[in-house]
């Protein structure tokens, strides 16, 4: 009997678990990222090029993930196509791509036949969340139907030739896109210099180098504290961090049911690891505070901090100004939405209720909604490394078709239902506040790509004529630039419902609008490709072609096995 | 007072630092190999090296291909994102500007003025969407 294949998209530790998994359950495996080496951007790789001797000393849990790339890359059923991008999927069943068009169903290919997944790192204790569904009982999809046409770019063979296009059809989909930082605006925001924590993070992980002298790291959420680590490793000066959460509801959110902190993967140690760091080199950790604007000519020079209320409005009079020469800012992350959009899954709205906070919608099994396609890591809701590998164990082995009543499969869903626990938790600790757009002036750069400023936004949601996002979207230009909203759309989403210009009533039908619609994450063309790339038959499939990129992954594999 | 690379011999990684020059429009800009076209700039003290619409600079923002803020024209293939670029050595860099860009063909705009003929035509800009 033909194998299953299983196309995994995204080689961070939720696709390098699903790939993992999908194997372990016999199936045949494409792992596609678009970076050069897997990790993604938790364990975001060294250039090869540097020959690093010791990549662990910045690495949080190296050998582990070590490990397992070399298990996953070096696996005969595993085909790996680095800096490849999926630009487009293409639905098979003639259904429009339209996100909830379809109730949500379990896919259960064939049962297990030997391997098991890898169990959970820890034991799992009491389940921390609840579960939506019992033991599975929908009944298996049927076989030869590909859920999906995907739609590839790989590198070029050589530089100055155009990409290569591929379409793969395969058994099963696993979406692990992963997220990346949101950054409100602010007056200044746009000056060279202000970056966000990750772009910060990946410059100092990935390529070791210091983004500036005199730095602050600004915004809400734990992962100010690794950016901030990673900052003083490279020798930077952190000179404060800046935390709008107030003190006592961070407090309360991660010290509250510390066994839950435990059960992630040893979260809590990680957390007292950074926390010394940034004792030792004296760095302030503020909290209650918030950068309102970012000045200097040409670049970012210096930072304006102001206290907030639990709303984020602005205290009156607390305004201090410190010199820098970069700030990084992140206030939480957006999910990589496109490519589930495009396969049609089902959204749920996420924990803040905002309009555009929407995660993928995965049932007990990690499937979508659209049959054959499973979704894990941050696109289903932002929780962490430890999560993101639980979920990606389980999505890959249940695509690659592991049974579902493996004895792993339920610590597997009980270590994934605490990370769940774990993410909810993060959300209450570190929520945006509703009134953080008190500190945008008139002139303030919205939209990046297009400069569209805040009183644009304001007079295009008070136009009656422009009160449907589309009108509103040609007017402003807000979300039309290279980026395609990926930067802008969930902060005009959420400035459009503030100012009262509802981004879903009714439709012109007059059909409620889905208040977990797709919005701004329905791109679909998912990444740009050329027309001349475009205009190119696709490489015939695998299999059929020499030159079909396989495993080209393999030439930075060491040769011999190392470590445990 | 800018962004620097951590010196090869105090890095804890003990990486190796094999030198290249890439050009920014026609000036010789030292790098190491591995490093993105993003990396090499602004070790070489270049925060900004694109105009927005209105002129205003603009350099890297996100770092990890999200944001598109960092563009560059690379050996004649525009709109190339710097930061997910690695440098290869002799890479003819020509910065991009917006500013004098037709407002529906955001992929048009000219090169900077002073930059560097391309060795290839340039590719069909990405198509956006509506």
């Amino acid at each position: 009997m033909k194998r299953r294949t299983v196309v995994v998209v995204g080689a961070g530790p939720a696709g390098l678990a699903a790939a993992d998994g999908a194997l372990a359950a016999g199936a045949d495996v494409v792992l596609i990222d678009s970076a050069d080496r897997p990790g993604g951007q938790y364990h975001r790789m060294l250039p090869q090029a540097y020959e690093a001797r010791a990549p662990e000393a910045v690495q949080h849990g190296y050998s582990a993930f070590e490990k397992r790339v070399r298990r996953v890359l070096g696996h005969p059923r595993c085909s790996w196509w680095a800096g490849a991008e999926v630009w487009a999927l293409e639905r098979t069943d003639g259904a429009e791509a339209e996100a909830g068009t379809r109730p949500l169903a379990t896919a259960h290919p064939e049962p297990a036949t030997t391997a098991h997944p890898e169990p959970p790192a820890t034991a799992p204790a009491e389940p921390a969340g609840a579960r939506r569904t019992g033991p599975p009982t929908a009944p298996p999809r049927p076989e030869h139907a590909p859920p999906l046409k995907v739609h590839v770019l790989t590198p070029a063979p050589e530089p100055g030739a155009p990409r290569r296009r591929h379409v793969l059809e395969p058994d099963a989909l696993v979406i692990a896109t992963g997220a990346h930082d949101r950054v409100l605006p602010f007056p200044g925001w746009e000056l060279p210099g202000v970056v966000t924590a990750g772009a910060a993070q990946a410059l100092a992980k990935g390529e070791r180098l210091a983004i500036g002298d005199r730095v602050v790291v600004a915004g809400t959420g734990p992962f100010l504290l690794p950016v901030a680590v990673s900052l003083l490793e490279a020798g930077s000066t952190v000179t404060e961090v800046v935390e709008a959460a107030g003190r006592a509801r961070a407090a309360r959110g991660w010290l509250d049911r510390p066994w839950e902190l435990a059960a992630q993967g040893g979260k809590g140690g990680e957390l007292a690891g950074l926390t010394g760091a940034l004792a030792r080199h004296r760095v302030p950790y503020r909290f209650g505070r918030a950068v309102v604007a970012a000045r200097g000519d040409g670049r970012v020079e210096e930072v304006v901090t102001a206290a907030v209320r639990a709303d984020w409005s602005v205290v009156p009079g607390t305004g201090r100004t410190t010199a820098v020469d970069a700030l990084c800012v992140g206030h939480g992350f957006t999910p990589r939405l496109e490519l589930a959009v495009a396969a049609g899954c089902a959204l749920r709205p996420g924990p803040s209720g905002a309009p555009a906070d929407v995660f993928v919608d995965v049932d007990d099994e990690q499937a979508t909604s659209v049959p054959g396609v499973f979704a894990c890591g941050e696109i289903t809701g932002i929780a962490g490394a430890p999560a993101a590998r639980t979920e990606g164990a389980l999505a890959g082995w249940l695509a690659g078709g592991g049974s579902p009543y493996a004895r792993p499969v339920a610590a597997l869903r009980r270590s994934r239902d605490q990370g769940r626990a774990f993410a909810r938790r993060l959300a209450r600790a570190h929520p945006v506040g509703a009134e953080w757009h008190g500190w945008l002036r008139p002139d303030t750069v919205v939209c990046r790509c297009e400069e569209t400023d805040f009183a644009s936004v304001c007079a295009a949601a008070g136009d009656p004529a422009s009160g449907e996002a589309r009108v509103a979207k040609l007017a402003t230009r807000a979300g039309l630039g290279p980026c395609q909203g990926r930067v802008c759309g969930p902060t005009v989403a959420e400035l459009r419902h503030r100012l009262g210009a509802g981004e879903h009533p009714v439709d012109p039908a007059g059909h409620p609008v889905d208040p977990a619609g797709p919005g701004p994450h329905h791109r679909p063309v998912a990444v740009p490709i050329r027309l001349g790339e475009l205009a190119r038959p696709p490489e015939p499939p695998a299999g059929e072609h020499p030159e079909q990129p396989h495993r080209p992954a393999q030439s930075y594999l060491p040769v011999e096995e190392s470590g445990p | 007072m800018s962004p620097r690379l951590v010196p090869a011999r105090d890095d804890s990684v003990r990486r190796t630092d094999r030198p290249l020059t890439v050009t920014v429009d026609g000036t010789p800009v030292p790098g190491v190999a591995g490093q993105t076209l993003a990396g090499v700039l602004l070790a070489a003290g270049r925060t900004a090296w694109r105009t927005g619409r209105g002129g205003a600079p603009r350099g890297v923002f996100c770092g990890i291909g999200v944001c598109f803020d960092c563009l560059v024209t690379v050996n004649g293939e525009r709109d190339v994102r710097a930061c997910m670029r690695r440098a290869r050595d002799g890479d003819a860099v020509t910065t991009q500007s917006r500013a004098s860009a037709a407002p529906d063909a955001p992929g048009s705009a000219p090169d900077a003025p002073g930059s560097a003929p391309a060795p290839t035509p340039a590719p069909a800009p990405a198509p956006e969407q509506p």
